[in-house]
């Protein structure tokens, strides 16, 4: 069975065609990209994928199930995590509180639990709270796990982002252009976490990125889109020669 | 040892009050301002629950407090009271003291119910449009009241007191008193507790970032459900506390001046600052009471005051923070969980 599986998914705003038959299988363990040019719908389908969009056609399994009815939190209990472009942390809450609170669907106790206070809610809270440590702790953030997501610099939060995606123990990890607003020593460290992330975790990782040197240097197979449409796929060394791609991404050169 | 403070404290605080009523050291009109200082720092704590830690802007607080008032009352009186509409007493007067905090739940599991009446359509809107959502079912709530004869309609509804009394002829004491101190701790202990736990976290995760939240696995529908139904519970208790005091409701009391009431205090507390709820509950009970000769100039300064505040102090007394944030040292000496 397939990680991850979208069958000709078309997703439509009002008149707008933002992606059109999109397919792409999954078995497990890839480190893949998805670039583009700026507006072809990569954040699209990554929204589609969390659940955050449903499609308009087109069908999208997760594991084998259906994720068309499931809310987006359903689907990342199943195991698809994701950050965002523009980092989307809990700016007011502790780097800890943003840790544990990725376990929000497995946390192994209700609300009777945590207003009486019982054993099991103990319990619960001291593995989450272990857990969120060592998350922190693998991604060299402990330092960090008390202070506020907003008065860290941007490349920290962005592994804040990164921690908080893994903590709830992701299958699937979608990383939203994990390089932007980064300067070069921060890429070259981010590249390295990436890499260590997909071996260490043994997870899938899919990610969106303009910075051409981290999408070549990590992913394995790329997908091309342009418009909503698929324009490519291949090899790092295919999608460099392809000329779809360099017309797209450069216009067709009859200045 | 610091585990222990706070439940000193508290003893202390309520042998203290107990016994000053009792041995009549504290007037009739003192205990009612200490009563509802009481009510409402339940009130304020409850509406902070919604408007600080979850970031919605609620104003039906005083039409869940109605649902809580009219409930019990009405409970008391059918099953405690020969009465013109109920008739008979259901049970005998010696079962108040029994009966007394099961009207109260009762009120609080009405509210709470009540409050699905703004949690479901806070699944699908925020902000301004919840706001006007807010304010049309404190009016639902209000016309309903008004409405029906039975209970009295617009000219409200009496007769709980007799509930009280019966209390006190069972044991002599001043048992309003201790209620209402009983489900003040209780609220905000309650609160503390859910705020504190991961579980409880996931509100404030839906303030500051709600996409985030639901895409990182908090379930936000349910979550909205449990902030909406806590809150309008815990007004629904407030409010049959303040009915049995009183021995008297009328919707009128429970109109968009009482929502601001308990809003101003809210704001100037601190939202998502539980301290500053109960802070702000008591000067505001206070202020109001010290005010009380000025007459109708006292809702010209009121306001005023809160747009001083809002101008030189928007985050109000506390901000979010609690007091063990703002001098950590204390944390030596106690702590509240």
């Amino acid at each position: 069975m397939a990680l991850l599986e979208i069958q000709s998914v078309t997703q439509i705003f009002g008149g707008l065609c933002a992606l059109s038959d999109f397919n792409l299988r999954f078995d497990g363990g890839e480190l893949n990209g998805l670039i583009g040019p700026n507006g072809a719908g990569k954040t699209t389908v990554f929204n589609l994928v969390s659940g955050f969009y449903k499609p308009s056609q087109g069908n999208i399994l997760f594991k084998g199930r259906d994720t068309r009815r499931l809310k987006p939190h359903k689907i990342t209990a199943l195991g698809v995590a994701r950050t965002f472009q523009n980092i989307r942390l809990w700016h007011d809450m502790t780097v800890l509180d943003n840790i544990r609170l990725a376990r929000h669907q497995t946390l192994g106790y209700n609300l009777v639990d945590a207003l009486a206070r019982t054993r099991r809610y103990q319990r619960a809270e001291a593995d989450i709270e272990h857990s969120a440590h060592e998350i922190l702790e693998a991604l060299k953030l402990d330092r960090y796990a008390l202070e506020r997501p907003r008065n860290l610099p941007y490349g920290l939060q962005r592994r804040v982002e990164i921690a908080r995606a893994l903590a709830g123990k992701p299958s699937l990890l979608l990383l939203d252009e994990p390089a932007a607003g980064l300067n070069s020593t921060d890429i070259e460290g981010l590249i390295g976490l990436i890499r260590w992330i997909h071996k260490e975790f043994k997870l899938t990782i899919w990610m969106i990125e303009h910075q051409m040197d981290v999408v070549m240097s990590l992913c394995t197979w790329i997908k091309v889109i342009d418009f909503g449409a698929t324009i490519a796929e291949g090899t790092p060394d295919q999608i460099q020669n392809n000329p779809d791609v360099i017309k797209a991404y450069l216009g067709d050169g009859a200045l | 040892m610091q585990r222990f403070t706070v439940p000193i404290l508290l003893a202390a605080l309520f042998a203290g009050l107990i016994g000053m009523s009792q041995g009549g050291m504290i007037d009739l009109y003192i205990q009612s301002v200490i009563m509802f200082m009481g009510i409402n720092i339940i009130l304020s704590s409850s509406l902070n629950i919604v408007n600080g830690y979850m970031g919605e802007f609620s104003c039906g607080h005083a039409g869940f407090m109605a649902v809580g008032a009219y409930v019990p009352s009405l409970l008391s009186v059918w099953l405690l009271t020969d009465d013109r509409v109920f008739g008979p007493a259901v049970l005998s007067p010696e079962l108040a003291l029994v009966i007394f905090p099961l009207c109260l739940l009762g009120g609080a599991v009405a509210a709470a119910l009540a409050g699905l009446l703004v949690a479901i359509p806070s699944f699908k809107t925020r902000d301004d449009y919840l706001a006007i959502i807010t304010i049309a079912s404190l009016y639902i709530v209000k016309s309903t009241i008004e409405n029906i004869s039975a209970i009295g309609g617009p000219r409200g509804f009496m007769g709980m007191r007799s509930a009280v009394v019966f209390m006190e002829d069972v044991i002599e004491l001043p048992w309003m008193m201790i209620w209402i101190f009983i489900c003040t701790v209780f609220t905000v202990w309650i609160i503390r507790r859910f705020v504190s736990s991961t579980y409880g976290k996931g509100i404030i995760a839906i303030r500051q970032d709600e996409v985030a939240a639901e895409i990182m696995s908090v379930n936000t529908n349910k979550m909205k459900v449990v902030a909406f139904m806590l809150s309008s519970g815990l007004a629904g208790l407030a409010g049959g506390l303040f009915a049995h005091v009183l021995g008297y409701v009328n919707p009128g009391a429970f109109g968009i001046l009482k929502t601001t009431e308990i809003m101003v205090m809210v704001y100037l507390g601190g939202m998502g600052s539980l301290t500053g709820s109960v802070l702000s509950a008591v000067l505001f009970t206070v202020l109001m009471e010290a005010m009380r000769p000025l007459q109708i100039i006292k809702w010209v300064i009121v306001p005023l005051m809160l747009i001083i505040l809002m101008h030189f102090r928007p985050e109000g007394i506390m901000g979010n923070r609690e007091l063990s944030d703002i001098f950590p040292r204390l944390r030596r000496w106690f702590q509240f969980k």
